[in-house]
């Protein structure tokens, strides 16, 4: 196949990725209310997004429960990955088939069981059931970006450190999380982007009272979303866009001066 | 009284969690080796057992029993002929249900299974189909835009997968952006949306990139020399393709087709905003059957046929990837 | 990585604060979607001092399972009729102290004894309405006045249907001249067959809710079942709608405030339905969601563009042919069965 016609596939594909965002885009800076008609341009929708307090609302609870659980998840999880790495072969089996356990189970399963566990232990779900059900979904694959950053490493580093006096507090700190550390903010980066994107799950586990974007646009999605909502999603995405590029850019840079 | 609400039995937990670490932790500073590693695996083990463990356990209480708490299998019968739970009250009622004319449609929940499941396969098999080239077309290491492209493919995920599939309804209406130009072209206009190949459209758009991920990262490793090696010895493209370069792909591709049939199974959402509501896959059944019809035990029990399915299904794929390679593909 | 770390707890224990960090006289209502004026929500906090929380929801049968399941979570709650009735037999629901409601004497007189909850002990009413067909009269060739219209070849493709048990199912059996309360099991599997014919007949388009009213004004479709208020809305921002209540008979229903047993801040949701039930703020809400009200002295503000409008202030003649849903609890299980063989109908 030449070139030509192989960039020609890509391209098609992008732009099937991306058509529905430049239409989303497109759409925050209508003038009108409605999806159908364009009305002219406006910033209309950008100026009231800062005035909707349900909206700011729900910004906050997304953006506090991402960093929360990526916060708890990554801590819970480096922690298993080296927990987990030091075991016998037989409970390393063991471990891995309970962690594979809510990486297979579908999100509305997930959803559902922790709201009845909630239901049931009767804790009025809200906040802070949501935030738990987060830290729970996100901790294995934490586990899962760090555990192989582990198994490279050599056993035996670990135990020279010891060999040559270090303490298991000072080994841990200057020896094990150093060699993993990018496994580390792979997993808490991939946690914080299935918090911040999460649907489903939060949506069995909160209340009315307390929605983060993805449940606050669910209720609205039947009647039509409002343009603030397209509006505030076209800032996110330019966001992340720009931080994405960067971080990017930062990483081939630091390749290629090695 | 505000939202967070912390209860009780929260907070004690929390700090015997902590207290607990931190003993650990002050061991582990103070003595030489004193501390086996694997004790830092306990907070997660024990999380995992309340959050995990348990709630499942609680799915299948709920579908093993009826409303009173006693045990029943009723709930699966009702997965069979999803008229029985409704026959039963009626009987109950003192009705006569054999004159009845209850139509033959108590298949409903197995038509959604396994209409759930043919979506599912087909969208798979989409995303493999479309995703695979072009995954290989990026990994090409003559290419520089590569790793780029990668990330633009990353990128349409953080937009709220929600707003993305509304995005899409803006495009399929009949009075939609594709429509409107399509009568502006002088073509007639085409009924895109409240069919099941709208609902399919909306799936592959969301499951695309989890395909093109793992196969990318499974063909970006292979070692260089491997295809080289192959073509010296005489091989063209094609048979380095098909020998090497495909066969080493072969955990990408698994962990793919699993990334993407497991949530493909339970969609939701999907179908109501694409499918006008016409067509119900099981995760809108499941969500119906706990959130509008308020059947917590019915609702357990296809939760748990569907857990069972997709175990099923993932051990079926492990025995072409044993080593479960795929899997720290992610 | 550690200054990271340090910046992200810091930012979500500054989040965490300002949701926690709540003013202490709440009151939280929870309605169905855009359902109130944004501006008498304003005006009452503004008045009272009392922050509203608001919370939506988009069918009764959602808020059922939500007011169950989360006791102590909600002030103000508003289901329609039928809901009412369950709800006080589930024995949820305060028995409402009228003088600290003084506006509630507003209320119209065919609304203060109904029968889904005599002399309203437990509610008072919000709004109320009815179904109907919305449609497009440029493209109907002939007069809506019958249900039948939504199961004839003649509109194939080219028809809405509510997304929603109790009202598509109400709207079979009144087609086939039974009562939308009816007992009688082989009637609720007519009215099914019904409805199945029609699907795989393709003559529906899609089953949805509120996304209905934005989909009506753009011209997705010819006819729409919609509640009245929804279609005033369509109408007034596309003037070839019109709405029409069929001849078999409808559904004539009510939406009213109720006060949860649970509640924790019940003198607060007092004062939030005396506000609401204010004249003027009856006015405002009425305006804003275009529904019917049940508050005389709000109608005689609004004056002859409410009384002239037959969506808005249907005649006694259209009442008179509607009828309330009843609670219908032990049928139940048979309406979610027989739900789910339309909705999976192929």
């Amino acid at each position: 196949m030449t070139k030509a016609l192989k960039r020609f596939y890509l391209a098609l594909i992008l732009l099937f990725l991306y058509l529905p965002i430049v239409v989303l885009i497109f759409q925050s800076f209508n003038a009108g209310v409605s999806r159908a008609k364009w009305e002219g341009f406006s910033l209309r929708w950008y100026v009231e997004l800062f005035r909707d307090p349900s909206i700011k609302k729900a910004l906050w609870v997304t953006v506090s429960i991402a960093a929360l659980a990526s916060f708890f998840a990554t801590i819970l999880g480096t922690l298993a990955a080296i927990g987990i790495n030091a075991m016998k072969k037989s409970s390393q089996g063991t471990m891995m088939a309970i962690t594979s356990i809510p990486m297979t189970m579908p999100d509305i399963v997930t959803g559902i069981s922790l709201m009845l566990l909630f239901i049931f232990t009767r804790v009025d779900r809200g906040y802070f059931t949501m935030l738990l059900a987060h830290i729970t979904f996100n901790t294995p694959y934490v586990l899962l970006s760090v555990l192989p950053k582990l198994r490279e490493m050599s056993r035996y580093t670990y135990e020279a450190a010891l060999d040559l006096g270090a303490t298991p507090g000072y080994a841990l700190r200057y020896v094990l999380i150093p060699a993993v550390r990018p496994g580390i903010i792979t997993g808490a980066l991939l946690s914080f982007t299935l918090s911040l994107d999460d649907f489903t799950v939060s949506y069995f586990t909160t209340s009315p009272l307390v929605q983060n974007l993805s449940t606050l646009i669910y209720s609205e999605a039947r009647k039509g979303i409002k343009p603030t909502m397209n509006a505030l999603s076209a800032l996110m995405f330019i966001t992340l866009l720009v931080l994405l590029l960067a971080i990017n850019y930062r990483s081939i840079k630091t390749n290629s001066n090695k | 009284m505000n939202a967070m609400n912390m209860p009780a039995w929260g907070i004690w937990l929390m700090a015997l969690g902590l207290g607990i670490f931190i003993v650990m932790i002050i061991l582990s500073l103070k003595k030489h080796r004193g501390v086996h590693r694997s004790l830092f695996a306990w907070p997660y083990s024990l999380w995992m057992i309340v959050f995990t463990v348990v709630p499942l356990f609680l799915i299948a209480y709920y579908a093993f029993t009826d409303k009173a708490g006693s045990f029943t299998l009723d709930n699966f019968k009702n997965f069979w002929d999803s008229n029985y739970e409704m026959k039963k009250q009626l009987i109950d009622m003192g009705f006569d249900v054999s004159a009845m004319e209850l139509s033959d449609r108590g298949t409903v929940n197995v038509d959604t299974l396994v209409y759930s499941l043919w979506m599912a396969f087909k969208c798979t098999v989409i995303c493999l189909a479309i995703g695979y080239p072009a995954a290989l077309f990026m990994s090409d290491r003559n290419f520089k835009l590569g790793p780029t492209l990668i990330v633009l493919f990353i990128v349409p995920m953080w937009m709220n997968f929600l707003l993305r599939t509304i995005a899409w309804m803006t495009l399929l209406e009949d009075n939609g952006i594709i429509n409107t130009l399509l009568e502006s072209l002088g073509f007639g206009k085409l009924r895109l949306m409240y069919n099941s190949n709208a609902v399919l459209l909306g799936m592959v758009y969301n499951y695309l990139p989890f395909m093109v991920f793992p196969v990318y990262n499974s063909i970006n490793k292979q070692d260089i020399k491997l295809s080289e090696a192959a073509m010296d010895l005489g091989a063209d493209e094609m048979k380095t393709f098909t020998k090497v370069t495909f066969p080493l792909s072969i955990p990408g591709i698994v962990s793919g087709i699993t990334m993407v049939f497991m949530p493909s199974v339970t969609t939701f959402f999907i179908p109501r905003v694409l499918g006008g509501g016409n067509t119900e896959m099981f995760g809108d059944l499941i969500e119906r059957t706990f959130l509008t019809a308020d059947n917590w035990n019915v609702g357990s029990a296809l939760s748990l046929i569907m857990m069972v399915l997709i175990l099923f299904s993932i051990s079926l794929l492990r025995r072409v990837d044993p080593q479960g390679e795929g899997e720290s593909l992610l | 990585m550690k200054k990271l770390s340090i910046l992200f707890l810091a930012i979500s224990l500054l989040c965490v604060t300002l949701i926690a960090g709540r003013a202490e006289g709440v009151v939280r209502v929870y309605n169905w979607e855009d359902y109130i004026s944004p501006e008498s929500l304003e005006l009452f906090e503004k008045e009272t001092g009392i922050k509203v929380d608001y919370m939506r929801f988009t069918t009764n049968e959602d808020m059922m399972v939500q007011v169950r399941t989360s006791p102590g979570a909600f002030d103000i709650v508003f289901p329609s009729d039928y809901c009412v009735e369950r709800l006080i037999s589930e024995g949820l629901l305060e028995e409402l102290d009228y003088s600290k409601i003084p506006n509630a004497i507003h209320t119209s007189d065919w609304l203060k004894d109904p029968s889904y909850d005599p002399k309203g002990v437990h509610s008072v009413p919000y709004m109320w309405g009815t179904v109907g067909i919305l449609y497009d009269k440029t493209r109907v060739n002939g007069p809506i006045d019958s249900w039948g219209v939504l199961f004839s070849d003649e509109y194939a493709g080219e028809v809405f249907m509510l997304d929603s048990i109790r009202d598509t199912m109400g709207l079979a059996l009144q087609y086939l001249g039974y009562s939308v309360n009816t007992r009688e099991p082989n009637e609720l599997m007519e009215a099914t067959k019904l409805l199945i014919d029609q699907k795989t007949n393709r003559i529906v388009k899609a089953y949805q809710v509120d996304e209905t009213k934005d989909k009506m004004v753009a011209g997705e479709a010819i006819l729409a079942v919609m509640w009245s208020g929804d279609a005033q809305y369509s109408i007034s921002l596309n003037d070839n709608l019109a709405y029409s209540v069929p001849k078999e008979g409808s559904n004539v229903w009510v939406d009213c405030f109720i006060i949860p047993k649970s509640s924790e801040n019940k003198e607060n949701a007092y004062k939030f339905i005396d506000f609401m039930c204010r004249p003027e703020i009856a006015q405002m809400n009425c305006e804003y969601i275009e529904y019917s009200s049940p508050n005389d002295a709000a109608i005689e503000l609004m004056g002859d563009e409410y009384i002239n409008n037959p969506t808005m202030n249907p005649s006694q003649e259209v009442i008179d042919r509607c009828e309330f849903f009843h609670d219908i609890n032990d049928f139940l299980p048979t309406y979610n069965t027989l739900w789910a063989q339309v909705k999976n109908a192929k």
